[in-house]
């Protein structure tokens, strides 16, 4: 008997997701003196990724500042993988809960945002009324309204930036490969010093896409929509590039690293001598953690790497929306995004435009750099992430051709 | 009709719509009825049912009365009928004492002198405190014996209660068992395939033949 | 009150895991309104046997599940064929709690970088004997065929099915068996597999299936040891459950269903080699063979033990090592220095999590263990036979927990239940009470029913009876199944994270996100302080009946 209500009550649930009462307090999003005046004593869920401390402690910083400033209460969800908080999101959206998510703020990558606003899970938008989203110079920098090529749209505010560089210890290696063909070269005359993380891991695929942008034919291919190109034309070189890489990799390419953590610990333990991280500040984090010895050096090829924008998004039915909004704002302010670049701290690349601050404000971005930091102009040499479509048409081809063999 | 007698009426007890067991019978008190057979035969069963316990698997017809009480309708701690089994089974976790004043109801004063003259009658002076593990076979049967007693029971079924007792021994503890029970004047029932056994308790003896015939 | 227990327990489970299934099966065939599906079809499914490699990942699995527990079934009865008294053996009875205290992926994890080319094994013998100045090139961690992966869960489920086997070998009265069959002329060794070992194995039955559900489905073991091209099939679910395309989300069911399917085929497997093995076992047994074999007993018994005892000590060894260790390169044996840094920087973020998790396990166990001491008492009291609703039990175990987990969220966010501290520890009861049904419900159905029946004859009622002799006569097989839901409870993570909305962080929620950031040195801390609560218990489930049972000889020696 009960057994059969609780069905019933389920079955009505599932075909009935969105029956719930829309009843969204009226606030003016628009209005910043509103938005702010909302958000006082408000509790903001921020779900980000927790894998590191540094990365925690400066969120904990944040969350003193914006507790000083606006009366916010935040809370650093630590997540091991992002897919948890869009679990979530998704299993509150089925349950018909349109107002009262658990989540408040998330720090998202290009392709869960891509599939988060098609789904319609995203609140928005709302990035571009944040005060501080002048100081990102949009016009000079459009890189910050795409993700993956994805017109942000004002759904989500950008944060940080990301770029592909590659690390070497240089008390093994004298010259390290500049260019992906050089890549080839290098590791037949160094085999198993060299590896990446197995796609679908996402600095694997990451890996796939710098590849496949420096030896495609037209590289302006993979900036559309993968049903509108070739892909056997356009992946061809990528391919038979692999297959000639592959037999000089770690365990000759018969296992790859699970994840850019694993790939860093083969690092570490000195098993290859050759990697890369999608956060530049990678290498460095780790000399100072004791992972990696201090001879390691990073750098940018030649030809440029992948960048891409670290983003924040609010999810449609975060009850916080106005604090969430706050800080955001707070993120891109000058205070947050010099202590996000100091390499005391965060050690990453600020978002925002310096060319937008006053003298004063720009003297907080006078670091000393460190060794192993790329230099400044490397990481001018920035290659725009495909259509984010070609994505999971690169994983999939990859393990067709090397999964099960 | 005694009061004090445990009366069984009409008793039947069936396994798979076959008789196993049929008995009427008075037992006065003092008095030891003796129920010999076979294994198999549904000795055990019998006990089973007295001491209310029967497995689901049986049916069983017929009255218990004892005390102008009706037993068989009801759960065997509120029977007041008290079991020693084969084994002294004194409960490891309790110290000797301990496993008394289980037994002592919860009416009764003075319990530690109660448990201390017990003991004294049974010999064991002092013991209280023990550990029944380190008690010898027939300390440990005398324990029992007394914790038996001392629940204030109104009838006793004995389950073979001296067969793992060694000869020089399994006399000794019989006669106290009888005397203790005559003493009280507990009506009672032995099962047992013992001859001895039965001639010693010296009442009507029973003897149910095998299941299978 | 007491009848209402096993409909509880069946409520708790079966409410949680019909709707985990129906949000498993729904998008399998294709339905999940959240992402405007509506139309039932069998693409989803199509497309998953087209996935690279499958065929050989199920395998892999299926393997796992099967080889896991006969090979650690195994050992530990050859183990125990030739256990004595040494201090050897009391050092590893000793040991067996506390290992089973560490969580599978840290022990994982621990092992992984005691095996491996860069590992502790190989810093220790380089470059004075190998001649490595850098790490070999060798395919160990990860290998094509999952043998890393076994020896990490034969080596981690030997002291589980070693704890059920002691809880359970008092019952068996081993020494009058083994006493009896050598004074017949028959070998210590063999007296003991003879005549102990067939009445033990069906009194581990039950944990020996959650053994083969746990090594077919393992998620944590096999990514940090497991084959990766393709992973094993839990691997690839977890994957696609993860995948930012949601789109991903139908053929994860559709996975789930296989793994379900495939865990499930385990145990079917199991249950036909235990009819084979019935057939030639009595065989065996009545052949009145006496000698032959013994060495071959004492040899596996005491190697096989040995070895994983050395394996999960090393594996230990290294999580202490890395958790003090300063900068440590190949192929130095000994970190260049040992550093508490570590520890300090983990020790602000220590406060709320280990209270949440104090209080979470707390409750979660103590109410599990009323349940099941109420059904087991149920049971008891009205002679009913164990219920084929026993099965239920294992469901939660068996259905991939985040495809489970998401209809649950859905479930309980649809009820409006805030999520918080009581869902986290609803959600944790759902773990916990298998397993402490599992490990409570076989001592509690064979304690003699004679210590019942005389107490009833001296005119303890039901209630005085439970209390005062069967409670307190179990007293160290329920601190054992406390401790095991305890550990169960503290190890759990994406319950915690989803229920709780991550708003309820534990010792394992921020264990697991830091591992995501892949430092050797903070994955040791954590997991060492994640080992640490559950060893505590295993320690009061051991000490607090040899203390009650000081002066309680037979006591002591039943445990």
């Amino acid at each position: 008997m009960l057994r059969l209500t609780t069905f019933t009550l389920l079955l009505l649930l599932l075909t009935n997701p969105l029956s719930a009462q829309e009843q969204q307090t009226r606030t003016d999003f628009t209005s910043w003196p509103q938005v702010l005046n909302e958000a006082r004593s408000q509790t903001v869920y921020f779900n980000a990724w927790g894998g590191e401390q540094r990365n925690n402690d400066f969120l904990a910083w944040v969350a003193a500042r914006v507790e000083a400033l606006y009366s916010i209460d935040l809370q650093h969800v630590k997540l091991g993988d992002t897919a948890e908080a869009v679990s979530r999101v998704l299993a509150e959206k089925q349950a018909g809960n349109t107002d009262n998510g658990a989540i408040d703020l998330i720090w998202l990558n290009g392709e869960n945002f891509a599939s988060m606003k098609e789904n319609g899970l995203l609140f928005g938008p709302w990035a571009e009324q944040l005060p501080n989203h002048a100081l990102l110079d949009a016009e000079n920098h459009p890189e910050v309204r795409y993700d993956f090529t994805v017109p942000v749209e004002g759904m989500e505010s950008p944060w940080l930036r990301a770029h592909l560089v590659f690390y070497y210890d240089s008390e093994l290696v004298s010259a390290p490969p500049l260019s992906i063909p050089a890549l080839l070269d290098w590791t037949s005359r160094h085999p198993g010093e060299f590896t990446y993380p197995r796609p679908p891991n996402f600095l694997g695929t990451t890996f796939l896409k710098q590849a496949a942008l420096e030896l495609a034919t037209t590289p302006a291919a993979l900036y559309q929509p993968v049903t509108e190109a070739d892909f056997e034309q356009v992946t061809a070189p990528l391919w038979e590039f692999l297959d000639r890489l592959h037999p000089h990799l770690l365990r000759s390419g018969r296992s790859f690293p699970a994840s850019g953590a694993e790939l860093r610990r083969y690092m570490s333990d000195g098993e290859i001598a050759l990697a890369f991280s999608f956060n530049p500040a990678e290498a460095m984090l780790a000399i100072k953690n004791g992972e990696l010895p201090p001879s390691v050096r990073s750098y940018v090829l030649s030809g440029g790497t992948l960048a891409n924008v670290s983003f924040l998004a609010i999810p449609f039915n975060a009850r916080s929306k106005a604090a969430a909004m706050a800080v955001a704002n707070f993120l891109l302010s000058p205070e947050a995004q010099a202590r996000a670049q100091d390499p005391d701290f965060l050690g990453s690349t600020a978002v925002i435009a310096l060319s937008q601050l006053n003298p004063a404000q720009r003297q907080l971005f006078n670091f000393q750099r460190h060794p192993a930091l790329p230099a400044a102009e490397e990481l001018q040499r920035q290659l725009q992430e495909p259509h984010p479509s070609w994505m999971p048409a690169l994983e999939q081809a990859w393990l067709q051709r090397y999964s099960g063999r | 009709m005694n009061p004090l007698a445990l009366h069984l009426k009409q008793i039947r007890i069936d396994l798979h719509d076959e008789q196993l067991i049929a008995l009427d019978a008075v037992i006065e008190p003092g008095e030891i009825l003796t129920v010999m057979g076979p294994s198999g035969s549904g000795k055990s069963t019998l006990l089973a049912y007295l001491a209310g316990f029967l497995a689901p698997v049986f049916k069983a017809s017929g009255e218990i009365i004892l005390h102008e009480r009706r037993l068989d309708k009801l759960p065997a701690e509120q029977r007041r009928i008290g079991l020693l089994f084969q084994d002294p089974l004194l409960f490891p976790h309790l110290s000797v004492g301990g496993n008394l004043r289980f037994a002592l109801p919860p009416t009764v004063s003075n319990r530690k002198t109660v448990i201390a003259s017990g003991l004294a009658t049974m010999g064991l002076d002092g013991y209280a405190e023990r550990d029944p593990a380190t008690l010898s076979g027939g300390q440990r049967a005398r324990v029992a014996l007394l914790r038996l007693l001392l629940s204030k029971p109104e009838a006793v079924l004995l389950d073979e209660p001296f067969s793992k007792l060694d000869a020089h021994l399994r006399k000794e503890i019989r006669q106290q068992v009888f005397t203790s029970l005559q003493q009280a004047g507990l009506p009672g029932v032995l099962v047992t395939h013992d001859a001895e056994d039965a001639a010693a308790a010296g009442g009507r003896i029973i003897t149910l033949s095998s299941a299978d015939d | 009150m007491l009848r209402a227990a096993p409909v509880l327990i069946i409520l708790l489970l079966i409410g949680p895991i019909m709707v985990g299934l129906l949000m498993v099966l729904l998008p399998a065939f294709g339905y999940l309104p959240a992402l405007n599906a509506t139309e039932f079809t069998l693409t989803h499914w199509q497309e998953l046997f087209a996935v690279p490699g499958l065929v050989r990942s199920l395998g892999i699995s299926l393997v796992a599940g099967l080889l896991t527990p006969i090979l650690a079934l195994s050992l530990v009865f050859l183990y125990l064929a030739t256990a004595s008294e040494s201090w050897l053996d009391r050092w590893i009875r000793r040991l067996v709690s506390p290992l089973l205290a560490v969580p599978h992926a840290a022990a994982a994890f621990g092992l992984a970088f005691l095996i491996a080319p860069s590992g502790l094994l190989s810093r220790l013998f380089s470059p004075w004997m190998t001649g490595w100045q850098r790490p070999p090139d060798l395919l160990i961690i990860n290998d094509t065929y999952g043998i890393s992966l076994m020896l990490g869960l034969v080596v981690k489920e030997i002291p589980f099915l070693l704890l059920m086997a002691l809880a359970a070998l008092p019952q068996l009265d081993v020494q009058r068996r083994v006493a009896m069959a050598r004074s017949l002329g028959y070998r210590p060794g063999l007296a003991w597999m003879k005549t102990v070992a067939p009445a033990l194995y069906p009194l581990l039955r039950l944990p020996v299936f959650a053994v083969i559900v746990f090594a077919s489905s393992t998620v944590d073991v096999a990514i940090i040891l497991g084959p990766s091209l393709p992973g094993t099939l839990s691997v690839m679910v977890l994957g696609w459950f993860s995948d930012p395309d949601l789109a991903h989300r139908f053929l994860a069911a559709a996975g789930a269903l296989l793994q379900l399917g495939l865990s499930l085929t385990a145990i079917l497997i199991w249950m036909l080699l235990e009819a084979v093995a019935r057939r030639y076992n009595t065989h065996w047994l009545e052949s009145g063979q006496r000698h032959h074999g013994e060495k071959m007993i004492w040899l596996l018994g005491r190697g096989g033990v040995s070895l994983a005892t050395i394996l999960t000590a090393g594996s230990l060894l290294s999580l202490l090592m890395n958790a003090f260790a300063g900068f440590w390169r190949f192929p130095a044996s000994f970190p260049d220095s040992l550093v508490l840094r570590h520890w300090l920087s983990a020790l602000p973020s220590l406060g709320q999590p280990l209270l949440n998790t104090v209080i979470i396990s707390l409750v979660a166990t103590v109410l599990a263990l009323a349940l099941v001491l109420a059904a087991l008492e149920n049971e008891h009291r009205h002679h009913l036979k164990t219920r084929s609703s026993i099965w239920f039990l294992y469901l939660p175990l068996l259905v991939p927990q985040l495809a489970f987990l998401f209809g649950l969220v859905v479930f309980t966010e649809s009820l409006q239940w805030q999520p918080g501290l009581p869902l986290v520890i609803f959600a944790h009861l759902i773990f916990v009470l298998p397993y402490v049904f599992l490990t409570l419900s076989e001592a509690y159905r064979r304690l003699d029913p004679r210590w019942s029946q005389l107490a009833a004859t001296l005119g303890a009622s039901p209630n005085r009876s439970f209390w005062r002799i069967r409670l307190p006569m179990l007293l160290s097989a329920w601190l054992t199944a406390a401790a095991i839901g305890a550990a169960i409870s503290i190890s759990q993570f994406l319950p915690t994270q989803l229920l709780g909305a991550g708003r309820v962080p534990t010792i394992t929620t921020e264990a697991v996100a830091l591992a995501s950031g892949g430092n050797r040195n903070i994955i040791s801390v954590w997991a060492m302080v994640q080992a640490l609560l559950p060893m505590l218990g295993f320690m009061l489930a051991l000490s607090v009946p040899r203390f009650l049972w000081r002066n309680r000889q037979t006591m002591r020696y039943l445990h």
